[in-house]
């Protein structure tokens, strides 16, 4: 059965519509686990009959678990450069994966929460997400799926290092944990540079909208973990939430207050142009409307917009990504009619 | 130039790289003993010379490092920063085991979760490798014969 990505990629996941806790300042929690299968050699020095192989034994035992019913399948060799742009928008493939050549696929279900890439630069990356911050939730789910490939297959494990990855930087727990968090306030006062100094003496990484190899664009940061062996895994997660994610969700909220207290009228000018911006613009980038997105949605969140709701703000995050702009109006786009379709389709998004 | 803990003249100018980010300090000579920064005034040129040649010898060593199992050098690895296969942290372990206390803040062994039945399979998995690429072969050569054979001793081993 082929998969229609694109009648998929019209609407955004489920688990981006539900709001999860402190959603005003944390939009999503994400965990992934690096495993290989034991056995294989790793991808890089795979050759490609072996990166076959590990395909279609990495397919079959995730077939053989009981996910199957609820895991859609796409083989990237079937699927075109927009395709592959789209699944990278959707955060269910990285950019490497989308990027390169040869046998490798991804596995996700229905509400988008989990997705497997297989031959990644592991065998497997497992990634599990959610609204807001809820790393343990994100945790368990994850963990059930990783038991239920552990019972199909062997996973390439010592006891000395732990689970072993392509990269040694990986070894040990293979985990990422990360939040991506739009932090207006702490940008508009001017504070955003001290809480990366931090996290960096905290050894954890700093990147932007789409992880590793993306600079920040706006202001959407995604906070990750470096370190993954030494630790459990549990250590490493309630380490990053309590020393990073916890105060910095609580210095933006004193970066608003104060916004509020003593720059009422420049923050409004800043939500209110912004909104003006998004509801009359003739062309706008997707950088731009990520700016102006994000100042909409600061405003909804302190309660200076209420004509416009979230989840209109949240669906235009993602759908008006070049990507997805692309497949909603169904032609090739060169940049600037890709501009002015953009304006259009916000324009009538947010004067409904 | 002035110290940067006091007034006096600043003797003792330090550069360090922390994290890719450059920072250079001055201090004077007290401050900088307070803080710990010693300043070796002499280091004798053979104790020096030593040393490099001793690094040498062992870069020269490591970088001949093969795995047996994926055939990657050290020195390929370190030129990708990749590894080849499982059997590469035991293959490379001397010398990957710094590397790996570096990138992971001085830890050099793993707490978190194991597979649920594992048992500890580090030679298992090793001989499986051998298995596949043994059948990878065989198949390459139409020995169909030996193929299933070895099929038969993989499957075996992975439903034990």
């Amino acid at each position: 059965m082929k998969i229609d990505l694109t009648q998929i990629c019209r609407n955004v996941g489920s688990w981006l519509t539900q709001s999860g806790p402190v959603s005003d300042i944390v939009i999503s929690s994400r965990v992934r686990f690096a495993r290989n299968i034991a056995g294989f050699h790793f991808y890089s020095q795979a050759d490609s009959q072996q990166r076959e192989e590990i395909l279609q034994f990495a397919h079959d035992k995730l077939m053989a678990t009981n996910l199957h019913g609820k895991l859609l399948y796409v083989n990237m060799c079937d699927t075109s450069d927009l395709e592959r742009h789209l699944l990278t928008e959707r955060h269910l493939i990285s950019k490497e994966l989308a990027e390169k050549d040869g046998s490798r696929a991804v596995a996700w279900t229905h509400d988008e929460s989990l997705a497997v890439m297989i031959n990644e630069e592991d065998h497997l990356r497992i990634q599990v997400m959610a609204n807001g911050l809820q790393l343990d939730k994100t945790f368990e789910r994850i963990c059930e799926v990783d038991d239920l490939l552990a019972h199909q297959l062997e996973y390439a494990f010592s006891s000395q290092f732990g689970y072993l990855t392509g990269c040694p930087t990986e070894v040990g727990t293979g985990i990422r944990v990360s939040v991506l968090l739009p932090l207006p306030g702490l940008k508009m006062t001017q504070e955003i540079e001290k809480v990366f100094r931090a996290a960096k003496d905290m050894h954890l990484a700093v990147r932007g909208l789409y992880g590793e190899g993306s600079e920040p664009i706006g202001d959407f940061f995604q906070l990750s973990n470096q370190i993954t062996l030494g630790k459990t895994e549990e250590e490493i997660i309630e380490s990053l939430v309590v020393h990073a994610v916890e105060p910095i969700v609580e210095y933006e909220k004193r970066a608003r207050r104060k916004l509020l207290q003593e720059k009422q009228n420049a923050l409004d000018d800043k939500i209110f142009r912004a909104k003006g911006i998004l509801s009359a613009a003739r062309l706008i980038s997707s950088e731009e409307a990520l700016y102006m997105l994000s100042y909409v949605r600061l405003g909804i969140h302190l309660g200076r917009i209420q004509d416009i709701d979230l989840a209109t703000v949240n669906r235009l995050f993602l759908l008006t990504q070049p990507a997805h702009l692309q497949n909603l109006y169904q032609e090739t786009f060169d940049a600037s009619h890709r501009d002015l379709a953009r304006a259009e389709y916000i324009r009538k998004a947010i004067c409904n | 130039m002035q110290c940067q803990m006091c007034d006096k003249t600043a003797t003792v100018h330090l550069t360090e790289i922390i994290n890719g980010a450059k920072i250079e300090r001055h201090l004077c000579e007290q401050c900088a003993q307070q803080e710990g920064i010693t300043i070796k005034s002499q280091v004798p040129i053979n104790e020096l010379l030593n040393n490099i040649m001793a690094v040498q010898e062992e870069a020269q060593e490591l970088s001949d490092l093969k795995c047996p199992q994926c055939n990657i050098s050290w020195a390929e690895f370190r030129k990708r920063g990749l590894l080849g296969c499982p059997n590469d942290y035991l293959a490379f372990s001397k010398a990957l085991t710094p590397l790996i206390k570096r990138a992971h803040n001085g830890a050099s062994s793993h707490l978190g979760r194991s597979p649920a039945q594992h048992k500890d399979t580090a030679g298992q998995q090793a001989k499986m490798l051998r298995l596949r690429q043994k059948l990878q072969r065989a198949v390459e050569s139409e020995d169909y014969e030996s193929a299933a054979r070895i099929r038969d001793e993989i499957n075996q081993i992975s439903s034990n």
